[in-house]
């Protein structure tokens, strides 16, 4: 009896444990670790540092992960993360938070003064052929939500963190592979420019359809970014 | 200069002495010990093998940095060391060496030149491994493409900058010697040593240091703090010790980075990733033969804690309440662990051991275990330095810590882990 009692509760427990098992053995529960910084999901949103990950291009994401391993960006906790996983590994990270699709928050109010953002969106919109300054629309896209499968979108981004990307691209603190097209341009951006391009980024909405469209880049500036990865 | 410092310059200069005295210990030993690692019968394929069981590569290899080049900063109490390139670039690498060179580094610890090496390169280990071993690494170092690479001098803080200072240090702290099997012991035994106590070098974190970064074995009841993090004792069951685990769990949690309910984290992490996963079956046999094989030593824990103290219980209930906020989602309620997502906190001996560092170090910086062969897609330990203080990080270990033997923490314990590299 007892040991029919004990067997007994051993298959309610199996029963109660397996679909329990079944729903952790999953790619969100694995990222979890991610959402401390990236938010629910990795939909981080615009009011504080951290970037949004999910729904951008995946070969822009997994040559990022690589980019912190390799030192060519600098997180010295995104590293201890990722340094001794399987680049197959990362690649479904960064094919899991690309493919997730979800709403994007209203932007916050832009605090910059209207001079500041219209000179952001002129900058965004047309450069400066004066210095040959492409216009960021150039790469990322009419709609700034980028071009798969490698050119990220720059709306729903903290001013913070876009401020602090193209600041760490013209000191040398972030890499992309060369020729790094992106560092060409930060380099040819003031403080004054990269404070106004940042605040018109920040506070723009999202376009109804926040994808990635494919396509291709214009102008003549080369991004070793775009060719495949090895 | 503070105190300690004063009192480490006293040791040093004392040491200097010493010296003079016993003089450096010379070698005549050539290395002729039975050979007992893999076999491989050509000497570069050979010198791979072992330069991986060595983890050679891991020190001698920067961020992102051509293989063997050197240039990784290692951090330790004495200052930053920066390993030197040992690709065979003629003038910034070991091109002009020769293999009796080589030997010398490895078995007697001294450089081209005949200066004394510095003790964090761990040929205090390597004196251990036979002369066709090191042939063989030879081999295969000079097998790859030479990189120009300047080495970087150490920053080593005052008196640890002065290299002459050695000699005194190597007096009292090393002999040279290549492993002697004991033939009391069967073949598997004696490789497992060879393996451990030589290449593997797992004493070299493991085993408690003095003050002055040497290895004081059988003075210490615990492992070592390295690089931030603490390396429990391998002959201590409640520490890392693996008497009481299956030979087959033993193996597992060192190739596959996790086993038996624990996982490797941090330097371990790294080992497991870089070098023992890639061993061949009989090797790390032979390890874990070894290492069960270890007489068990069970060093008094330290005093519990009074039960009747209120401080402690007040932060063992706030811990409690935290724990069920933060951490039962992933760890279960009663901390007995969500398979696969997430390992059993209770009972735990990452938890319950004296030592609180490593349990601190999982909370604040979070962490994957390593991806392997056999665990490729690892779960991960969400980093919480942001979302809970040091007091609230003590608490709860407090309230999973109230069962065991195990010393309080304190916000200080987790205040001092907030800096330094993360490994
Ligand atoms: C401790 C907080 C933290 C955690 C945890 C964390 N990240 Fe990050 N991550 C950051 C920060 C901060 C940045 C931006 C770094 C910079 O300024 O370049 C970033 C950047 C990134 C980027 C580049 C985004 C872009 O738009 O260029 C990717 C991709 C990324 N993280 C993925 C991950 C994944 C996957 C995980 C989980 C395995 C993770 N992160 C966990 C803090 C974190
Ligand atoms: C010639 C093409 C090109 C142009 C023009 C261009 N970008 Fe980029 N941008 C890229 C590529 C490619 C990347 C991805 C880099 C990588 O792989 O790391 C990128 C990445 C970025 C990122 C990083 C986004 C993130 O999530 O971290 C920012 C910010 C950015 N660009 C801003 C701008 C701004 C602002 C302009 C206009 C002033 C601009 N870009 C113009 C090609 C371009
Ligand atoms: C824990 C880190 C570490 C490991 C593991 C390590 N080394 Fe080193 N090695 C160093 C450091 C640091 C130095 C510099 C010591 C000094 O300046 O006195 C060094 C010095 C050397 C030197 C002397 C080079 C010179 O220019 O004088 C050689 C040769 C060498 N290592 C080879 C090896 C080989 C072979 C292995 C594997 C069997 C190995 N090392 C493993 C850290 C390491
Ligand atoms: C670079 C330093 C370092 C070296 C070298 C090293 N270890 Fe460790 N080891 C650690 C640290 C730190 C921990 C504690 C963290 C952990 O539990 O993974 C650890 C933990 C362990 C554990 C306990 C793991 C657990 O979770 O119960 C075992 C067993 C172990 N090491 C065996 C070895 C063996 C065998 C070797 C030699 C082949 C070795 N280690 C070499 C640093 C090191
Ligand atoms: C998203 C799920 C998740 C949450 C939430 C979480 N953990 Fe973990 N934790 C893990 C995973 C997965 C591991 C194993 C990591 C590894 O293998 O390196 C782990 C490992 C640990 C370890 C190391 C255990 C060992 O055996 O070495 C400690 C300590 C720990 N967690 C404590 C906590 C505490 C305390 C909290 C709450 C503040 C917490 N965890 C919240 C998933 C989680």
């Amino acid at each position: 009896m007892k040991a029919a009692l004990r067997l007994l509760a051993a298959v309610v427990l199996t029963a109660a444990c397996a679909p329990a098992r079944a729903e952790l053995d999953t790619m969100a529960q694995r990222m979890r670790a991610c959402e401390t910084c990236h938010g629910d999901r990795g939909r981080a949103t615009p009011d504080g540092y951290f970037p949004r990950i999910a729904g951008k291009p995946a070969g822009y994401l997994y040559a990022q992960l690589l980019h912190f391993r390799s030192g060519r960006r600098q997180h010295a906790q995104m590293a201890y993360l990722l340094d001794r996983q399987t680049p197959a590994y990362l690649m479904r990270m960064a094919t899991y938070f690309a493919t997730l699709d979800l709403p994007y928050p209203a932007p916050p109010v832009p605090q910059a003064s209207p001079a500041v953002l219209a000179r952001g969106a002129a900058l965004v919109r047309d450069g400066d052929p004066g210095r040959r300054l492409p216009a960021c629309t150039d790469c990322h896209g009419a709609a700034l939500t980028g071009l798969q499968p490698a050119v990220p979108g720059l709306l729903g981004l903290p001013q913070d963190y876009l401020a602090a990307q193209l600041g760490a691209w013209r000191s040398g603190t972030r890499k992309a592979r060369e020729p790094d097209c992106m560092a060409t341009i930060a380099r040819q951006l003031d403080a004054g420019d990269i404070e106004a391009i940042s605040a018109w980024l920040a506070a723009q909405p999202l376009p109804r359809d926040a994808h990635a469209p494919a396509g291709e880049v214009h102008g003549t500036l080369h991004c070793g970014s775009l060719e495949p990865t090895r | 200069m503070t105190r300690s410092r004063v009192a480490a310059a006293l040791l040093f200069a004392l040491l200097g002495t010493a010296a003079v005295l016993f003089g450096d210990r010379p070698t005549g030993d050539n290395g002729d010990a039975p050979q007992i690692a893999a076999d491989i019968a050509d000497p570069v394929a050979r010198g791979a093998y072992l330069a991986l069981a060595a983890n050679c590569r891991g020190c001698h290899t920067a961020r992102a940095g051509v293989a063997y080049a050197g240039g990784r900063a290692i951090p330790t109490p004495f200052g930053t060391f920066y390993a030197p390139n040992i690709t065979p670039d003629d003038d910034t690498g070991i091109g002009r060496w020769d293999a009796d060179d080589f030997w010398r580094a490895l078995h007697e610890g001294r450089g081209d030149g005949g200066e004394p090496l510095y003790p964090v390169f761990p040929y205090t280990h390597y004196t251990k491994l036979t002369r066709r071993d090191a042939d063989a690494m030879f081999a295969y170092l000079r097998s790859l493409p030479a990189e120009r690479r300047e080495n970087r001098g150490h920053a080593l803080r005052f008196p640890y900058d002065q290299r002459w200072m050695l000699a005194g240090w190597r007096a009292l702290f090393f002999t040279p010697g290549v492993y002697a099997a004991d033939a009391d012991r069967g073949a598997q035994w004696n490789r497992g040593a060879y393996l451990v106590q030589g290449l593997g070098h797992c004493g070299a974190c493991h085993e408690a240091r003095n003050a002055l970064g040497a290895i004081r074995s059988r003075e210490h009841p615990a492992g070592g703090i390295v690089l931030d993090w603490y390396a429990p004792a391998l002959d201590v069951a409640r520490e890392a010790g693996l008497h009481d685990w299956t030979h087959e769990q033993a193996v597992a949690l060192l190739r596959d980075g996790q086993a038996n309910g624990a996982s490797t984290l941090g330097p371990m992490a790294e080992v497991v990733h870089d070098s023992l996963q890639h061993l061949e079956a009989e090797d790390l046999d032979a390890m874990v033969t070894y290492l069960q094989a270890l007489p068990a030593r069970d060093p008094a824990p330290s005093p519990p804690a009074p039960a009747t103290d209120a401080t402690i219980a007040a932060s063992r209930e706030r811990g409690g309440v935290l724990y069920r906020d933060h951490c039962a989602d992933c760890h279960g309620r009663r901390a007995e662990g969500r398979s696969p997502a997430a390992p059993a906190l209770a009972g735990n001996r990452a938890l319950t051991m004296d030592s609180a560092v490593n349990p601190i170090r999982a909370i604040l910086y979070g962490g994957f275990a390593p991806g392997t062969h056999a665990v490729p897609e690892p779960f991960g330990m969400p980093p919480f330095s942001a979302e809970l203080d040091d007091q609230q990080i003590a608490d709860i270990l407090n309230w999973l810590r109230r069962d065991s033997a195990a010393a309080v923490v304190r916000d200080y314990d987790v205040r001092r882990q907030r800096t330094g590299p993360l490994w």
